[in-house]
């Protein structure tokens, strides 16, 4: 059995606008053990992003508890990295810059050869060197989300928070950000809590996805695909019945 | 903006120029306008000929006065807003009087100024300084304000202090408001300082442009006077003309996402 990476007991999330409470996360329960890929699915609005948030230590819940490899968000915030949607790089640095960026805020360990390091990051999520100097408006959008992944593995996290992160790319290329997920972590062991609403994404990408259901976790479902994942295996009969089994779920959980 | 050839772009507004040159020409001769009031054309081209050293050291002091009015407008304009983004409770206690300097006409302080500062350089600085500082703290402020909300976030994350937050995110972000409020400002800036030689009139061995004009309005030289606001005019462009350069130069380095789509 391997530790656990992130255990949230009972947390609960209410917002309070203009004396309108509305109840975001209701008691939930998540347990995520380190060094797997788990997603969060379900529909637009249902709480997910504001779960991820929590857990980075960026949204204080209203109650319950949340533990971090054991101990509070605020203890291991540093050992967290977060992935947002949009690529949120600063457009002012250069993507060598923006990778860099981390460690001009934190200290860098002794002995860390940082240089060596960005070029190891950038190389992982493939970046040539001659666009290591290039502004974030010049590159695509999948460049940009790349230069966003490597700011985030430069702090070396045990665990990465993805919010949506290829909600904005095509098929194309949302496959090929997958498969260098998969690549990072069979390469660097980092422990994933993934959101998306894609259900194919979260089957290709998951050693198990939990399914939303008014602001707790519905279901929990394993994927016993075999890993490490395979592109083929997207058109394995076994994947088409885990898509089917995931969606009903998800119409289920939705409706409840 | 603009899609005619260049050479049309120089052409009509010149072209434009002799034909109300012209006009004002006919209409000097045809209603007998006396030179006092206005005097022809041809008449103001050659009193700017003749009195072009002064009207050139003239627009010199002028626009240095200006320039340091807006460095240092641009200076404690930035200062004042940094306080204003470190703190709620200092921006709700100074604002009013940022408001108060804006709407005060600095008309009607000159000669108050005068009477603490004297009838000086440094008044005409001072004038310039307070006439253009408004737009600087103001966009300032919010370009150090509305900091993207992912970007607030991973800085946090990296648990950053409110100095690294400033000097790393919110200050580099701030660059093109900045540049924004500074093109609104260079303008203000010339008009202070022409009103602050107005009032401070030559008293120093070198006058600018407000106070020569000055003289040339007390001793009716009309085609001068118009002369020197034509230089004031200029003076203007020159400096609008400059702050659009680092405006673009701004807009190069600190470029926005515009966030296309394919993959290479």
């Amino acid at each position: 059995m391997a530790p656990t990476a992130i255990e949230c007991q009972a947390l609960e999330v209410v917002f309070a606008n203009r004396g309108n409470k509305q109840t975001i996360l209701d008691g939930l329960d998540l347990t995520v053990p380190a060094g797997q890929i788990v997603t969060l699915l379900g529909p637009s609005g249902c709480g997910k992003s504001t779960l991820l948030r929590v857990v980075a230590g960026l949204t204080k819940p209203t109650s319950g508890s949340l533990c971090i490899e054991g101990k509070s968000v605020r203890e291991n915030q540093h050992k967290l990295a977060f992935v947002f949607q949009e690529s949120a790089l600063l457009p002012w640095r250069s993507v060598y810059q923006n990778v860099r960026l981390p460690w001009e805020i934190r200290k860098a360990p002794a002995g860390f050869d940082l240089d060596s390091e960005i070029q190891n990051v950038l190389e992982l999520v493939g970046f040539k060197p001659n666009d290591w100097n290039k502004k974030p408006h010049q590159l695509s959008g999948g460049m940009k989300m790349r230069a966003s992944i490597a700011r985030a593995l430069i702090t070396k996290p045990d665990i990465l928070l993805l919010d949506e992160p290829f909600a904005a790319l095509d098929d194309m290329l949302r496959s090929k950000l997958n498969d260098l997920l998969l690549k990072i972590v069979e390469q660097t062991h980092t422990t994933m809590l993934f959101v998306t609403h894609n259900i194919a994404e979260a089957i290709y990408l998951s050693h198990s996805i939990a399914v939303f259901s008014q602001g707790k976790i519905g279901e929990r479902i394993d994927v016993d695909l075999p890993t490490p994942r395979q592109a083929s295996v997207r058109s394995t009969p076994e994947f088409a019945a885990m898509y089917g089994r995931v969606s009903e779920s998800l119409a289920r959980n939705a409706s409840a | 903006m603009n899609k005619s050839p260049l050479s049309v772009r120089i052409a009509a507004p010149i072209g434009l120029f002799v034909v109300v040159a012209i006009l004002w020409h006919l209409m000097v001769d045809w209603f007998k306008i006396p030179p006092v009031l206005l005097p022809k054309p041809l008449k103001v081209l050659e009193a700017i000929w003749e009195q072009r050293t002064q009207l050139l050291s003239g627009a010199w002091v002028t626009f240095q006065a200006a320039a340091l009015g807006l460095a240092v407008s641009t200076l404690i304009g930035s200062f004042v807003a940094i306080l204003f983004s470190q703190s709620s409770w200092i921006r709700t206690a100074l604002y009013p009087y940022v408001i108060f300097l804006q709407t005060v006409p600095i008309v009607a302080i000159a000669p108050l100024l005068i009477v603490w500062s004297g009838a000086q350089f440094r008044t005409v600085v001072l004038v310039s300084c307070i006439i253009s500082i408004f737009p600087i703290i103001s966009n300032v402020t919010s370009g150090l304000l509305s900091i993207d909300q992912n970007h607030l976030d991973l800085f946090r994350m990296q648990g950053a202090s409110r100095w690294q937050t400033l000097v790393k995110l919110r200050i580099p972000s701030a660059v093109r408001s900045l540049v924004q409020g500074l093109r609104i400002s260079c303008g203000l800036s010339v008009i202070g300082a022409i009103v602050g030689e107005l009032f401070v009139g030559n008293s120093g061995t070198s006058d600018g442009l407000g106070a020569m004009m000055n003289a040339m309005q007390a001793n009716l030289k009309t085609a001068q006077l118009i002369g020197a606001i034509m230089a004031c005019t200029l003076l203007g462009i020159v400096l609008f003309l400059a702050i659009e350069a680092l405006n673009r130069w701004a807009l190069r380095r600190w470029t926005i996402d515009t966030g296309f789509e394919s993959d290479r």
